[in-house]
């Protein structure tokens, strides 16, 4: 079986199952997509932002 | 200008359509006229056999096919005017051939030349409006003088100017040291509450910490009576002067401006402020000043209210970092365009996200278009003539 008839029988045939799996993928993906993002930014500006300079201020207390 | 100029005065004309003069095709120009001579007319389409008296046709209701001809024709018919009209198509006809006359003609009627000179002309004036300021060849008449407006600040590399850049924290941090230890004597900063620094600058112990230094009158208590409290993080920041009298009347009768929103609210933005802030030096000879104002090249009318507040080691950084003027300087005015932008580390995030989904649905939606033209456009049409079985 293909890629294209496993993917249409195990998740378009049903339609209960095709819109959870919508919703269920549009949910993963932007979880994921904030993670890659956010991944990307840290780095970018490292040591600019409030996250990197916290623990320093915590210390001191 | 007329519809006959349109239409070939009179001769020769083309609409309503009527079918082309005879001998010189017809609805459907594959078909010769003379193939109708003779034989039965065509069942369903005009009682009169093509190749006798031309008549008039009512306009047929299918689609037809011009005659190969038809449009040198039309140029001919119209006349002198047409003339470039049948350059032009006579240039693109023979793109093809390989004769250098007609190769330059294609050349410079190619799309490629178009949009190649469309690009160095706008951007040869862009390109000098930016460098001096003005579009090229237009005089321009000011009312104020260079002076009156100020000196233009230079461009200073920010931390946070890039696309992706979020603000320097730590800058933000020492920034709001500079603003209450020398700004908040003079300036409000009315917008931010205590509560905003936190997570920003300072955390929350720091913040609870340095609003209960601060007295707010509250109330009324269950007697009516207004009582003081140590500030909380809901408070904002206090004013330096209960109200605008006082201000100016503190200020030699100038009001010193809310600096929440100062770095959206002036011209040059950050930079304008950190050359404000930086740039005081003695008036050049021959300038005016009067007493109690201050000489500022940036500032509009080079005499300012504000004297210079900034000097080298005034403040005591608990990072360590030298309170140099400058560094001062730039320390205040991130914190300030922080105050004017809180949003400002989001907005970017936010913008690079946009960025990155908006662009993988453009390609998509480009693919998908591709996807469904490709059978569009590959397809071919035939046209099946009759055949005259008498034959
Ligand atoms: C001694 C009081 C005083 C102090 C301290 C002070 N200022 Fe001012 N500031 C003024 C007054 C008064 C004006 C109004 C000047 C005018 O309109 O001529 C002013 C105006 C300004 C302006 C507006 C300039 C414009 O383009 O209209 C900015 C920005 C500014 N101050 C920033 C600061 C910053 C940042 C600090 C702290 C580093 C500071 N000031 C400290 C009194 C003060």
């Amino acid at each position: 079986m293909s890629v294209s008839t496993i993917f249409y029988n195990t998740i378009v045939k049903r339609n209960s199952v095709f819109v959870t799996s919508i919703f269920a993928g549009a949910f993963a993906f932007g979880v994921g997509f904030d993670i890659g993002v956010t991944a990307f930014w840290d780095r970018w500006n490292r040591g600019k932002q409030w996250k990197d300079l916290r623990q320093k201020h915590v210390q001191e207390e | 200008m007329s519809n006959q100029d349109y239409y070939g005065g009179g001769q020769q004309q083309y609409y309503p359509p009527q079918g082309p003069p005879p001998g010189q095709g017809g609805y459907y120009p594959q078909q010769p006229p003379q193939s109708y001579q003779g034989g039965p007319p065509p069942q369903g389409y005009g009682q009169q056999p093509y190749g006798g008296q031309y008549q008039p046709q009512p306009p047929p209701q299918t689609v037809y096919v011009l005659p190969a001809g038809a449009l040198k024709n039309v140029s001919t018919a119209v006349g002198a005017r047409a003339t470039t009209f049948r350059t032009v198509s006579r240039v693109r006809f023979a793109s093809s051939s390989s004769t250098s006359s007609s190769a330059f003609q294609s050349f410079l009627s190619s799309r490629a030349t178009l949009a190649s000179a469309t690009i160095a002309a706008v951007g040869s004036v862009a390109w000098y409006t930016h460098l001096y300021g003005t579009l090229p060849f237009l005089g321009e008449v000011h009312a104020n003088s260079p002076e009156e407006e100020g000196l233009h600040s230079p461009h200073y590399p920010w931390s946070h100017s890039g696309l992706l850049d979020t603000f320097d924290h730590a800058s933000i941090r020492r920034g709001y040291q500079v603003y209450r230890e020398v700004c908040a004597a003079c300036h409000s900063l009315d917008r931010i509450a205590w509560r905003n620094l936190v997570g920003v600058s300072h955390n929350v112990d720091e913040v609870r910490a340095m609003a209960e230094e601060v007295e707010y009158e509250d109330g009324p208590d269950d007697k009516g009576e207004m009582f003081q409290r140590p500030g909380k993080l809901f408070d904002y920041m206090p004013p330096p002067y209960p109200n605008e009298e006082s201000a100016r009347a503190g200020n030699a009768g100038a009001l010193p401006p809310d600096l929440s929103l100062i770095v959206k609210a002036r011209h040059g933005g950050p930079d304008y402020i950190f050359a404000l802030l930086t740039g005081y030096t003695d008036p050049p000879a021959g300038f005016e000043i009067r007493d109690g104002m201050n000489y500022n090249p940036y500032f509009p009318g080079n005499a300012i209210s504000m004297a210079r507040v900034l000097f080298d080691g005034l403040v005591e950084y608990d990072d360590g970092t030298p309170a140099t003027t400058s560094q001062m300087a730039k320390d205040v005015v991130t914190f300030l365009n922080w105050a004017s932008e809180p949003e400002h580390d989001e907005r970017k995030k936010a913008g690079l996200k946009a960025v990155i989904l908006f662009s993988a649905l453009t390609a998509i939606s480009l693919y998908v278009k591709r996807f469904k033209w490709s059978y569009i456009k590959s397809r071919k049409i035939f046209y099946n003539p009759p055949v005259d079985k008498t034959h």
